[in-house]
């Protein structure tokens, strides 16, 4: 696998010969760092081809094919257990952490395979970040949770305080905290920590943020704050958010993806994609039945 | 909860067929029961001071600097102005050196055993087994595995060396096992945050885990050698003899103990012999007590709220 021809199309894959050839993007070389990449919503950043995700035995995710473009929003809504969350952590390689998790398919970013064998997965962390479900600042000054992600990515800083400085006011937090940078982020509201953890991802300059659930442990006001935030980062960054809540979906999102869990002929339920669309399409004429159905509450 | 504050049964407006909230009827088995507790409580406590207040009022008179200024001795008509240097120094050493050999080779195991290991493969769960099992050997083991291996074959002799060696073998299980409680004890969640800024693994150790494990680790690594001090059991073999009348001051030193010079003490039948024992053993206590306290002081100082 580790042959130096492998960014040419190999014509034996007939997934990858029905692709437009992807441009050569080295996760292994940090210089090449969004190189000859164009602006443009069109540009597909993420690729799931035939996506089926395991965790020992047990099929959580079966067979997703989705494209995720660039600096847009991209909503994968769905039932409690449709594995959304799953398919979310295989795009910056967070399943690895989890023993007996595997991945199968193809999960390609800019065109290259993120689980080929010499894909370094601390690299794709760096260029595809995440904020959790449940604010996890460190137990650590507000300025240190912000720099430890250039410190340990060995990101040549000038000057940190600035780059401190400007992540904090990327996030809409500068304003609440400028004075209390030295202070411990635990003492933080769940809000605040919630938009410390997004500072802290915008810090190390990623180019994907993934969301998993970001505001299901948040009052509507901080929630609102997140949305705005969200909308507002999406001009520079992509991103892709897990919701339970729709209303959140259809107002913050481009596109919308809805999955539910299906029981097949051995009675074992696999997570599934459903329907993928504009998140406009998805919420006021959905193609499938049972998008509706969840849609308009009937079930889920 | 008196019954004088409650109004009187007849202002109740209580339906008829219930009976008034004022009327509290007593439980005797629960009484009973809380009294039992007590009992076995007092027990075990009257225990431990019966323990201290025996050997205080027995060691009085030579509660006194002659304690750790003056080196034990074996004869009887110098035993007034005889102490316990020696043994207090040697027991310095070992444990300082225990705790040099134990807690590095302990903490590293935990982290790998927590933070590396993949446990489903067998050889992982056959180490952690092994582990839980070596906690429970009983000490005169290592003595003897001491004495064979470490002080014969290898060749160290009857040396401070020695002792901590096997000292740290003792309670090597105990350190590991108490680390790894330490380090299961910070939230997954602070790791995965490190990882998704796409720290490694040993950045994610090193600069998140083992920091808010620390003060876990260290009340354990307390513990541990707060065990490691009252062992008399393994180093009787390993060469702590009668009476030393020096202090060590090499790793290849002759070297004593506190509860070996205690046990030798008690041995001999002069009243003098047993006061200077007795003595000791207030010394042997306050330092396992007072180790202890740092134990309870460092949790509760530094306890983390996530």
């Amino acid at each position: 696998m580790s042959d130096p021809n492998r960014k040419a199309p190999d014509v034996t894959d007939t997934v990858s010969s029905t692709r437009p050839a992807p441009p050569p993007v080295a996760l292994v070389n940090p210089a090449n760092r969004n190189e000859g990449a164009p602006r443009g919503d069109d540009e597909q950043v993420l690729r799931l081809e035939d996506v089926n995700i395991f965790y020992g035995d047990y099929q959580a995710v079966r067979g997703v094919d989705m494209t995720i473009g660039r600096h847009q929003i991209t909503a994968l809504i769905g039932p409690s257990g449709c594995g959304k969350s799953t398919v979310l952590r295989s795009l910056n390689r967070m399943n690895d952490l989890i023993p007996g998790a595997r991945v199968a398919g193809r999960v390609t970013y800019h065109g290259e395979d993120l689980y080929a064998r010499e894909v370094d997965p601390i690299e794709v962390r760096r260029r595809i970040g995440m904020v959790f479900q449940k604010p996890n600042p460190f137990p650590k000054s507000i300025y240190d949770n912000i720099a430890y992600g250039p410190r340990v990515t060995g990101m040549r800083v000038s000057n940190m305080d600035e780059l401190v400085e400007k992540a904090l006011r990327r996030a809409a937090l500068w304003d609440e905290v400028k004075d209390k940078r030295k202070q411990s982020a635990l003492a933080l509201s769940g809000g605040q920590q919630q938009r410390l953890c997004i500072a802290r991802t915008i810090a190390v300059s990623p180019e994907v943020i993934l969301m998993d659930e970001p505001c299901s442990a948040l009052d509507p006001i901080a929630t609102s704050k997140i949305e705005d935030l969200m909308f507002e980062l999406s001009r520079d960054y992509t991103i892709v958010i897990v919701t339970h809540n729709m209303q959140q979906a259809a107002r913050v999102s481009h596109r919308t993806a809805f999955f539910t869990a299906e029981v097949d002929e051995q009675g074992e339920r696999h997570g599934r994609l459903i329907e993928y669309d504009t998140t406009n399409k998805i919420f006021t004429n959905p193609a499938q039945k049972r998008t509706e159905e969840y849609i308009t509450g009937r079930f889920g | 909860m008196s019954t004088t504050s409650t109004p009187p049964a007849s202002h109740a407006a209580n339906p008829r067929h219930r009976p008034s909230l004022s009327q509290r009827r007593s439980r005797p088995g629960e009484v009973l029961f809380k009294l039992a507790l007590q009992f076995c409580l007092l027990v075990a406590f009257a225990f431990l001071v019966a323990l201290i207040a025996f050997a205080v009022i027995k060691g009085w008179n030579r509660l006194d600097p002659r304690l750790w200024q003056e080196m034990p001795t074996g004869a009887a008509s110098r035993v007034a102005r005889a102490g316990v240097q020696s043994a207090i120094t040697g027991t310095l050493w070992v444990i300082g050196l225990t705790a040099a050999i134990c807690l590095p080779i302990g903490i590293a195991s935990a982290i790998y055993l927590e933070e590396y290991a993949d446990n489903t493969r067998w050889y992982n769960r056959l180490l952690e087994l092994n582990i839980q099992n070596l906690a429970g050997v009983p000490s005169i083991v290592f003595g003897i595995l001491g004495l064979g291996l470490i002080a014969r074959v290898i060749g160290l002799g009857f040396t401070v060396i020695t002792a901590a060696i096997v000292l740290s073998l003792l309670v090597l299980p105990v350190v590991i096992i108490a680390s790894r409680e330490a380090l299961r004890a910070v939230p997954r969640s602070i790791r995965q945050a490190s990882y998704a800024l796409g720290a490694t693994r040993w950045q994610t150790t090193w600069r998140q885990v083992l920091p808010a494990a620390v003060p876990g680790m260290s009340t354990g690594a307390i513990l541990a050698l707060s065990r490691a001090l009252g062992e008399a059991a393994p180093l009787i073999l390993l060469g702590a003899v009668t009476f030393i009348r020096f202090n060590p001051d090499s790793l290849l030193s002759s070297y004593t103990t506190l509860p070996i010079q205690i046990y030798n003490l008690i041995k001999e039948p002069q009243a003098e012999f047993q006061e200077l024992a007795a003595a000791a053993i207030v010394l042997l206590l306050v330092i396992l007590l007072a180790l202890n306290s740092a134990a309870i002081l460092i949790r509760n100082r530094f306890q983390k709220r996530w």
